[in-house]
This record gives structure tokens, sequence and C-alpha cells, in this order.
């Protein structure tokens, strides 16, 4: 079975030629058929892979073929077949193949509909690639694969000037953590001389901990994690990347793309392991980040912004998740996340869908009754994203919330006020959007409708995901056996004694479930009477503070970019061009051309036509020559 | 019975050069002061011959054919030059009916 894990990927790169070579020819909704078939190919065969694969050591290398061969650098066209890959397929082409199908409906009528599927095809086949590849270099292969996929998706519509800027942005800012990821891969080929992750983790396993260059290496690697994973100070380009169409959101900017950094750290959890720095300096990116994000998603005005927050401060929880050791936590996290967060998406495009592009929450309100179906799933991404049991952000956020209090009590304390802010911003956006009185112009041509069954049909698969994801890993002291860690055990180490503090007993396992879930439902309550209750009385915004308004406005960190990085640079590219290279460069390659017309204008006269001159001249001429010879 | 070579080198070997110097003097200053294009051909054609001259004396002294060679060569190179050279000439002559150098200025800038 594993031997043909090759299918997986080459099916939607079928579709994408496919679809690529027949752009123009492609008539009604057969792109997205074909591009929704290839996937959903794949995801069988991810399933039968998943049902059939029972190899509990550490995994399989399926060779393709020699692909690079240097002196003593020797990288192999290999995929790697294991539980943490197989756990990725599933979760790429699962949901790739739900979004595929709910792009069908989001997408008709659409100019560039065949375009949008091939694109989309693409990215599933590069982000098979970056979970497959069993080494450093394959992974990148795909890493940068997905980065040209997002930047080609955020600028889907390239009318729009506003749209290729933000997909300049994501490229751009991508663009920096990829060279912190280009770096460690050098230097894993001067530590290591492989790339290869299984060559890598047994050479570095015989390190001791906390050596100089696995530091280095780890950080790098996590630079590349921080751009990809949109992580503090890397994060702007993912709130601004909205501007792609939603399925596109749902797909690259919630589930999978921006979760590659997590697998990335997750599958070097054994380098990771072995540097403490990095993993504290996660910890603290982490934490920061989530608590950033979710502070300025409480505040945001467009329903996809408010998910794109989220989503950021999300990746954070999972980034300390990483960062304290408990790598399934965080793994366990991404896979719940990428149900609802991929659900939450769906249901604002649906949303958006009904009010024919109205993306703003202000001109919202009292949809419950309109569209009941969305309302429903909405409510249930909600809840689950917002943790409250038994939905799966539950689960996931108390196993993260287990490794942060084990790590530390402020990290666990921080990690929990960073957790709640996701109820405070999730009920925000539910009660501004589905509740009180309509705040939208009702167009009596096109009323407000609900989505067409190919939509609503995909959002019903992953909302039953998201109440029953967190079965797979009900803790122990649920009476459950953590059957997900337990999945993942073989690929991923567990923690170094001493990096924790102590274990935490039953008492407070309990504890740490029920005060954050007392706090949530407080929070939802104070939320529901906010925003519900007395939604008229004082506006919107929560207070006109200083604070209220450096958050709102994302703590000026765009500003604060442009001021850094954006504006020297451009001052920087103005003096060179207009004093260097005008004013130097051209002026030179100009002067040389103007001196020897010059010189052509006034030595001219000398062919004056007169043959007698000539002869004297060529007679004097060889007369020098020969004089010169004499006396050299 | 001495031999040509024998013969030659009676006489010595400077009085060639001298005598070679004073022919390819004789070309030069022809070229330079002649205005008739036709006696410049002439004065290059000395010039020539007693280029040629120089190397079959040198020849001879040296004991090697190979600057005698080399004569017969620049004469089959100077026959082909002056054909063309008159060809030229004489076209030139049709056309403006003058072999005048200093007449012959059209061509210049």
């Amino acid at each position: 079975m594993a031997e043909y894990i090759w299918l997986v990927p080459l099916l939607p790169l079928i579709g994408f030629i496919f679809i690529g070579l027949n752009l123009k020819r492609l008539k009604g909704i057969n792109a997205g058929l074909i591009a929704s078939v290839t996937v959903a190919s794949a995801f069988l065969f991810s399933l039968l892979l998943f049902f059939t694969y029972d190899n509990q050591s550490g995994g399989r290398t399926i060779e393709l073929f020699k692909w690079i061969e240097v002196h003593r650098l020797s990288v192999q066209f290999s995929f790697l077949v294991d539980h943490l890959s197989i756990l990725m397929l599933l979760i790429v082409t699962g949901i790739g193949t739900s979004i595929h199908i709910y792009s069908i409906g989001y997408m008709k009528g659409d100019g560039g509909f065949n375009r949008f599927f091939s694109y989309m095809n693409l990215f599933v086949f590069f982000m098979l690639i970056l979970v497959l590849g069993a080494n450093y270099l394959i992974l990148f292969i795909g890493w940068e694969g997905v980065g040209l996929c997002s930047y080609l998706l955020i600028g889907f519509w390239f009318k729009n000037h506003a749209y290729n800027d933000a997909a300049k942005k994501a490229f751009i800012m991508n663009r920096i953590g990829d060279l912190g990821f280009l770096l460690a891969l050098f230097f894993l080929v001067r530590e290591f001389g492989s790339v290869s992750y299984f060559e890598v983790f047994g050479k570095a396993s015989q390190l001791p901990s906390g050596t100089t260059v696995l530091t280095l290496i780890t950080m790098l690697l996590f630079t590349g994690a921080i751009g990809k994973s949109a992580q503090i100070p890397l994060f702007t380009w993912l709130p601004d990347a909205m501007a792609g169409p939603t399925p596109v959101s749902a797909l690259i900017h919630a589930a999978t793309m921006v979760t590659a950094g997590i697998y990335m750290i997750a599958r070097s959890n054994l380098l990771f392991l072995l540097s403490p720095v990095t993993m504290a300096t996660i910890v603290a990116v982490g934490l920061a980040t989530a608590l950033v994000a979710g502070s300025i998603a409480i505040y945001q005005q467009d329903i996809k912004k408010v998910l794109a927050y989220s989503t950021v401060s999300q990746l954070g929880l999972m980034f300390v998740a990483l960062g304290t050791g408990t790598f399934a936590a965080a793994m366990f996290h991404l896979t719940t996340h990428a149900f609802f967060k991929a659900l939450l998406f769906l249901g604002a495009g649906s949303v958006i869908h009904a009010l024919h592009g109205e993306q703003d929450i202000r001109r919202m309100g009292g949809l419950k009754i309109k569209i009941p179906f969305t309302f429903l799933l909405f409510l249930i991404g909600t809840l689950a994203i917002s943790g409250i049991p038994p939905f799966a952000g539950f689960f996931s956020k108390d196993a993260i919330l287990l490794g942060a209090f084990q790590f530390g009590p402020v990290t666990g304390i921080l990690t929990t006020a960073a957790a709640l802010m996701t109820a405070i911003y999730m009920f925000r956006l539910l009660f501004k959007v589905f509740y009180g009185i309509p705040r939208f112009a009702e167009n009596a041509s096109h009323p407000v409708h609900e989505s067409p069954a190919s939509m609503t049909w995909t959002m019903s698969l992953l909302a039953i995901l998201s109440i029953v994801g967190g079965f797979f890993g009900l803790p122990h002291f649920l009476g459950g056996s953590d059957r997900f860690a337990a999945y993942l055990s073989p690929v991923l180490a567990t923690p170094i004694e001493g990096t924790r503090s102590e274990s935490i007993n039953l008492l407070s396992e309990w504890m740490l479930v029920i005060i954050p879930l007392i706090l949530v439902i407080g929070l939802v309550a104070y939320s529901w009477s906010r925003f519900v209750k007395r939604a008229n009385e004082r506006g919107d915004a929560l207070g006109n503070g200083w604070m209220v308004r450096w958050v709102s406005n994302k703590f000026y960190l765009d500003e604060l970019y442009e001021a850094m990085i954006q504006k020297p640079v451009m001052w920087l590219s103005t003096f060179l061009h207009e004093k260097i290279e005008i004013g130097i460069i051209d002026k030179l390659v100009n002067q040389t051309g103007t001196l020897v017309v010059w010189i052509g204008k006034n030595i001219r006269y000398i062919q004056a036509g007169n043959v007698g001159y000539y002869l004297f001249y060529m007679v004097i001429s060889i007369i020098i020559i020969l004089f010169f010879n004499l006396f050299k | 019975m001495p031999s040509t070579i024998q013969n030659l080198q009676i006489i010595p070997l400077d009085y060639y050069i001298f005598f070679c110097s004073a022919l390819f003097a004789i070309g030069v200053v022809g070229v330079l002061v002649k205005r008739n294009a036709l006696v410049i051909f002439m004065s290059i054609e000395l010039m020539l011959n007693s280029a040629n001259l120089l190397l079959a004396a040198f020849s001879a002294y040296r004991n090697d054919p190979a600057g005698q060679i080399f004569v017969f060569f620049i004469m089959v190179v100077a026959a082909a030059e002056v054909a063309i050279g008159l060809a030229l000439l004489v076209m030139i002559y049709r056309s403006t009916h003058t072999i005048d150098i200093n007449v012959l200025n059209k061509l210049k800038w």
C-alpha cells in the first residue's frame, strides 16, 4: 500500500495540469468537478492507507529516485510514510476535498472559475509534497510551492490593486522566513552531511543537549515556521491574505498551509528537544502572538479579519504546545483547529455569499432567521473553537493548557488567558452577525438566501468532525485513552525529564478543565449582554481609551513596519536609483559614447581626399614604427 | 669553373645592402613626390624589387634557397597587384581623363 504513496500527490498534479491546459475549454462547473474528484481520490487513498498501515517502528521511506548527487551529499527524492504524515495526509486531502466541493458552489459564475481550481489543485499537490517528503529539501519544495499558490490565490482577483499588494506582502513576508529555513538547511548539510530526517535525527541524538549549532539550526528552522505560520513578528501578512476568495482562506490560511510550520517543528521534534533555548523562545513567541492576535481580533469589524486573527492566535497556542514539548497536543489542536476553523471560514463564506459580498459585521445582524442552517453550523464552529465541551476544541485546548501549566505557572496562566480570548471574539462575532436587528439593506432583486447544497453539505461534514473530533484524543482522566497521542507516539519523542517542573495530579487536571470552563461561560454571558442585550446602548466599541485605540489599530504594527523597514528601503532604493544609477552609472555609459562621437567628429578631417597626403602618412608611420622597433 | 653562387659572392654583401637601400629610397621618394599614379606604381615596383634583390643576395650568401623561393612569391603577388592596379587606373582615366592624384580627391570625410 505504502509503495504507491506517490499516487497521492500525483492525482492533484494531474488535475492541475489537465485544468491548466484546458483553461479556456472547460465549460460550466467541469473544472470544479475534476479538481474535486482528484483530491477526493487522494483522500480515499489516504484513508485506505490509514486503515491498512500498521508499522509501529518509526515509518517507512519510499525512495522514488536519486535526485542530487554532489561530493559527499546525496539527496534522494523519497517520501516518508509514518503516522504523522498519514495524519497530515488525511487533514490536507480531507479538508481539501470538502473545500473543493464547497468552492464549486461558492465560485460559480466567477470569471476565473477554471483558474481557481487549477491553483487549488496545485496547492494540494505542493502541500502533499510538503507533508510526505522524507528530507528537509523535499519539505522545502512543498514549502515554497504552497507559498507560491498562496500568493496566486490571495491575488486571485488581480484586477483589484489592494489584493495584489496583499499577495505581495504575504509572499515577501514568507520569504523572510524562508531565508531562515534555507540557512538551516545549509547548516544541516554542513553539520550532518545530510538532509534526510532519519540521518539528521540519528546523528543529532548523539550530540549533547543545548549545543550551539543545534540551537542555531533550530532557531533558523523556527524562523521559517514564524514566516509560514504567521507568528510575531511576521504575522501581519495573514490578516491581509483574507483578500483571497473565502474557500482559499479556509483551506490555505486556516487549515493547512499555515500549519506547515507546526508540522515542520513537530517533525523535527528530536532536534528541538535538544535545544532548550529554542523551545523557550518558541513558547515566548507563541504566547505573545496568541495574546496580541487574540486581543486584536476582539476589535476587528471584518468577519474574515476576525477569523484571520483568530487563526494567528490559535497558531500561537499550537506553538506554545510545541515549545512546552507536548508535540502531540500541538498536532491534536492542529487537527481540530483545521476542522472548526475551516468550518468557520466556510460559514463566513456562506454569510458573505448570502449578503452578496458584504464583509463588515457592522452591516450584518439578525441573520439567525434568514439563514438558519448557516447559523447552526457557525454556532457549532464557535462552540468548538471556544473550548466548550463536548466539542473538539475543548479537548485539544485542554491538552495545550496542561502542557503549559507543566512548563510553568506563569506560562499556564497566560496561555489560559489567550485561550479565553477566543470565547470573547468568537461570541462577539456570532452575536453581531446572527443576533440583534438587521443592519443591512435588503435588496428586493437579490434577497438574502441560504447557500446552495454543495456548500451547506460540506459544511455539515466539517461540523460533524468539529463535534466528534475531540474524542479521538480523549484524555485519560476523562475515561479516554488519549488515542491521538498514542497514534503519534512512534514519531513524536516524549520530552526529556527535567524540563518540566512536576507531574500534575488528577485534582489539578480537573481544576484545569473546570476553571477555564467557568470563565468561558462567564465570558459568553458577558458577550451576550454586551453585544445582544445592550447592543444599541453603547455602540460598538468596548471603550475609547488609548489602549482600545491601540489594540483596534492592530498595535500600529503595520505602521511600525512601514516606518522601520518599508520607508528606509524605499529611501535607499530611490537614492540608489536617482543618485547612483542615473547620476553615476548612466552618466558614465553615456559619456563614453559622447566622447567617441566627439573624437570622431574632430579627427575625420584628416581624411582630406588627397592621395599624396595618405601616402605621406603611410611612409611617416612606417618610419615611426621602424624607429620605435629599433630602440625597443 | 666557379658556380653562380661563387660568382655572386665575389661582390661583398655590403654592396648589395647599399645598393638595395638606395633603390628603396628612390622608390619611396618617387612615391612621395610624383603626381602621376602610373609613376607611383613604378616606384612601388622599384621598392618591391629592391627587397627581392636583397632576399636573393642574402639567400646566396647563407646558402639557403628559401630566400629565393620568397622572391618568386613576391613576384607573383606583385604581378597580380600591378594587374589590378593598372586596371583601376585605366578605369579612372576613362571616367575622369586624368591620373593626377591631386585631382582625384573626391573621396573624403
